[in-house]
């Protein structure tokens, strides 16, 4: 059995003593006798390192490891510097708690300071919070932030990631908030549907850039809308995207998230990542989840703590502006020495590859009879295509060790980033030739 | 210490992309960013340097003893970390097909099997990302399921006024409004003023037991006997199970929902606030209503965040219970208890315990009568701890409690590690009568001395200004 019980059976009888204590059963003198458990978990035997070591890699195994992953929708592959594997991994980082206690905490607020400095750069916001869950919930907690008494209704449109929209109506079902759909029109959010949705209740609008299929959407008109009638626009994005595209700043949002994921994170079949938001300075105290600020010491050093308090949970119970109290700190970490090893002209290179690589294999793949664009607008990494015989297609990708696009709709939704390479590319259309010969 | 970006020298960077062999692309000029946004540029060995030296002001319970109440600092096992990092499990597309991810699959099942047997529940979702977003979820299936019999007007939770700040915040998340109670002398559940709240509109009751004030509440069977009178539901927050695990279960309390953290009772790390894990169990006539946390079969299911949850740290979570095994869960659990009585001893004739009674896996001391003689707050002994290298514990928490310091050792600590935890308080304690002011003014080996919060929050920094250069 393995156990991480430092303490011997003599010392922990002798500790028993000192408590005038023969058995651990005494210790739990107030569990009524009809609750105690009278039988052993239904657990298998604990195990040596070793064995653990064994069984655990045995499952692992027993996934497929693709050597080329050309699927996104809303998980992205792109390549990770192994100093973005390394650094996260220090003790000091990992095994710390939320930095409550800043004198002995200022190595991590520093570090989050850093990441909400970088998050205001890549969105152009005034300020970042220290991340929150993944993007789902992040774009969930910013419409929140939009709403008061008097506009209660959330717009989203409908070409956001679906588990965006999922989450997004699981917390307006819980806060008793309607939330309506903006349908898409040619691949894009339907800027006269939006007209027609925005009434006076409205109180915040989301809109994924670029949107679920790849396609730019036009956010400085969706925000010139929203505006008009007095609502608040919340812009989803890609932050790999951001290095290259229109920032939410430039484009007028109140308010910027996105998944962080395709800062540094592995896929890990789906987490953990994280989710970045950040606003224009208006909005500050609106923002949920921690916060670090500046500050000085005593001694007048600089000095870093979590800050704005008066938002949060253990401050304001019931009243408070999320129940959040994690942030992601280890991702927003990793996120950040991703960031800052890529640099600014890192980030952009992936962007422009990534794009630059998506746009070839739709051309490749569209030069084949049968297959061809489901919409005609200009993209980012991600595409859907309408292909005869997709499920023969995939499945003779898979068995070159491929990860095709994913099925979606009437289609397939492809995704390419940096790491794939032009041969892999050229390979994924001769597959597909000899498919569809 | 210098900020990152101060170090960023025109022109540096890491060489890590090839050159693109594709044609390249133009994004259409009505799409492009204006300005650039200013990241750092550094070498490879100055990110390496920055964050070394980062690491060196900041402490992980791996560093030191880390004693914080409700928070189940334990060890972080080393193989643990190793497992979550290969590449079987790191490199899997979330939507990959299922006859690729058998493995993810199983890490999910077999966790989930384990947790609902330790808490005695009959269904898991993994899904939630912590513990607040568990009690979201827990929170979204008691509404789920009252509305689902057509029961609308149950819009109430009570909640003790020794709960977690999350509690009565998950409450409002989720349209509830919060009715809170007051504890008895004991910290326990007042019986009067329970029943006293319970009416028709009331939909639940949140609890911890072991509850804030680390004491196991022994009218546990009537508190939720009451509450299903009434029919409301009970929901366990998780916060203290490592006091219980393999001893008793709250599916065998009468609870109906719970939410655990796999970052505190499972001994997946921290990070500095994050990623955590907060699955969600329940008994089976709640099931229908709990998030996926596998492969998708109906989009109708509730969703709390994308995908399955935060698959590495579950990873990490049944590693652990598969190291420990049904003997080993049991054997934390009594010696976590074990600790913190221990240490609560060794304290004797220094700092008072709140309740004097046999704890759980934690203790409060009330520092109210050590302040009047000293004036010398709790505060001032957390941060004196500081400079002895122990992390202090959870301060002014319950909030029943006044001056309180809340301490779990959890059973990662040797008897060593406690003695000596229990001297330096002890002479924290002396040194308050003696030398009062070097408490006010603790700590002095720390990077920096008090920081002035006040004026953080007044005028807020929240980023770097490059404006100044």
């Amino acid at each position: 059995m393995g156990s991480y019980v430092p303490n011997t059976p003599s010392e922990r009888k002798s500790m028993l003593n000192a408590l005038g204590l023969e058995s651990y059963a005494e210790l739990y003198a107030d569990v009524p006798a009809s609750v105690l458990l009278n039988r052993p978990l239904n657990l298998e035997p604990g195990k040596s390192e070793l064995e653990v070591r064994r069984e655990m890699r045995k499952i692992a195994d027993k996934n497929r490891v693709f050597t080329d992953i050309l699927r996104g929708a809303g998980a992205y592959d792109h390549y990770i510097p192994a100093v973005a594997k390394s650094i996260p991994q220090k003790e000091e980082f990992l095994t710390a708690y939320t930095p409550y206690q800043a004198e002995m905490s200022q190595g991590v607020l520093q570090s989050i300071f850093e990441y909400q400095t970088m998050i205001c750069e890549l969105t152009g916001m005034a300020v970042s919070n220290a991340s929150v869950y993944d993007g789902a919930s992040a774009a969930a907690e910013a419409l929140a932030m939009c709403r008061d008494r008097k506009r209660t209704v959330s717009l989203i449109s409908e070409g956001v990631n679906p588990d965006v929209l999922a989450v997004v109506k699981s917390y307006c079902f819980a806060s008793n908030h309607d939330l309506r759909i903006i349908p898409l029109k040619d691949g894009k959010t339907d800027l006269d549907a939006l007209k027609e949705l925005l009434s006076d209740d409205v109180s915040g609008v989301f809109v994924q850039q670029p949107n679920f299929y790849g396609i730019f959407e036009d956010c400085e008109a969706v925000s010139a809308l929203v505006h008009e009638r007095g609502a608040m626009f919340v812009m989803g994005c890609n932050p790999i995207a951001l290095a290259i595209i229109k920032t939410p700043a430039e484009c007028g949002a109140d308010i910027a998230t996105g998944e962080g994921q395709p800062l540094g994170l592995p896929l890990a079949y789906g987490g953990p990542y994280l989710g970045f938001m950040a606003a224009t300075a208006k909005h500050m105290r609106k923002l949920p989840g921690r916060i670090v600020g500046q500050t000085v010491d005593r001694d007048g050093n600089t000095a870093y703590v979590l800050t704005l308090q008066a938002r949060e949970q253990h401050i304001r119970r019931e009243k408070a502006s999320s129940n959040i109290c994690s942030n992601q700190a280890l991702c927003a970490l990793t996120a950040a020495v991703y960031m800052s090893a890529m640099g600014e002209r890192g980030i952009r290179d992936a962007a422009m590859q990534s794009m630059a690589k998506a746009h070839y294999l739709q051309e490749r793949l569209c030069s084949i009879d049968g297959v061809e664009l489901k919409y005609q607008a200009p993209f980012f990494h991600e595409f859907l295509l309408k292909m005869p015989r997709a499920g023969e297609i995939l499945a003779e990708l898979e068995k070159a060790g491929i990860l095709g696009g994913l099925p979606v709709d009437d289609g397939v939704l492809w995704c390419v980033t940096e790491k794939v390479s032009r041969e892999t590319l050229d390979r994924v259309e001769a597959i597909c030739r000899e498919v569809l010969a | 210490m210098k900020l990152i970006f101060e170090n960023s020298i025109e022109g540096r960077g890491c060489e890590l992309l090839p050159a693109c062999d594709v044609p390249a692309v133009e994004l259409p000029i009505e799409l492009r960013r204006a300005v650039k946004p200013k990241l750092p540029q550094l070498s490879e060995i100055d990110i390496t340097r920055h964050y070394t030296a980062l690491s060196k002001r900041a402490h992980g319970v791996n560093c030191g003893f880390y004693p914080l109440g409700s928070c189940t600092m334990k060890y972080n096992p080393r193989i643990d970390e190793e497992i979550a990092a290969l590449e079987g499990f790191t490199n899997i597309h979330p939507l990959a097909p299922a006859h690729t991810v058998a493995g993810c699959e199983e890490v999910l099942t077999r966790c989930g099997e384990a947790l609902a047997e330790i808490t005695g529940m009959d269904a898991m979702s993994l899904q939630p990302a912590a513990g607040a977003h568990g009690e979201f979820t827990g929170l979204l299936l008691i509404k789920s399921y009252h509305h689902s019999r057509g029961d609308k007007k149950r819009t109430k939770i009570i909640v003790p006024d020794s709960a977690h700040g999350t509690n009565p915040a998950s409450a409002a998340m989720c349209g509830f409004t919060t009715v809170s109670i007051p504890s008895a002398s004991d910290g326990c559940v007042d019986l009067n003023a329970l029943q006293a709240a319970l009416d028709d509109e009331v939909a639940g009751l949140m609890l911890t037991n072991p509850n804030t004030v680390g004491l196991f509440d022994k009218q546990i069977l009537k508190i939720t006997e009451l509450v299903h009178e009434a029919g409301g539901l009970v929901y366990y927050d998780g916060a203290n199970l490592n006091a219980i695990m393999g001893v008793v279960r709250p599916g065998d309390m009468g609870f109906d929902v719970v939410h655990l953290n796999l970052h505190k009772t499972f001994a997946t790390p921290h990070g500095g606030g994050g990623p955590g894990s907060g699955p969600v169990g329940c008994k089976s006539f709640l099931a229908p209503f709990l998030p996926a946390s596998s492969i998708k079969t109906g989009k109708d299911a509730l969703q709390v965040r994308s995908f399955y949850g935060n698959f590495l740290v579950i990873v990490k979570a049944l590693t652990y219970i598969m190291t420990l095994g049904a003997e080993g869960v049991r054997e934390a659990a009594q010696n976590a208890v074990l600790n913190a009585n221990y240490l609560m001893k060794q304290l004797e004739g220094s700092f008072e315990p709140a309740f004097d009674n046999i704890c759980m896996h934690e203790f409060v001391l009330c520092l109210e009568r050590f302040k009047h003689d000293t004036g010398v707050s709790a505060l001032d002994v957390a941060k004196a701890m500081i400079d002895e290298g122990i992390h202090p514990p959870t301060m002014y928490f319950p909030l029943i409690v006044h001056e309180a310091l809340m301490l779990e050792p959890t059973e990662t600590e040797s008897k060593s590690t406690l003695d000596d935890a229990a001297l330096v308080l002890k002479r924290l304690y002396q040194r308050a009568f003696d030398e009062p002011e070097s408490m006010h003014s603790a700590p002095h080996k720390a990077p920096i001395s008090r920081p002035d919060e006040v004026l953080a929050a007044r005028q807020p920094v929240l980023r770097y200004e490059f404006s100044h250069e």
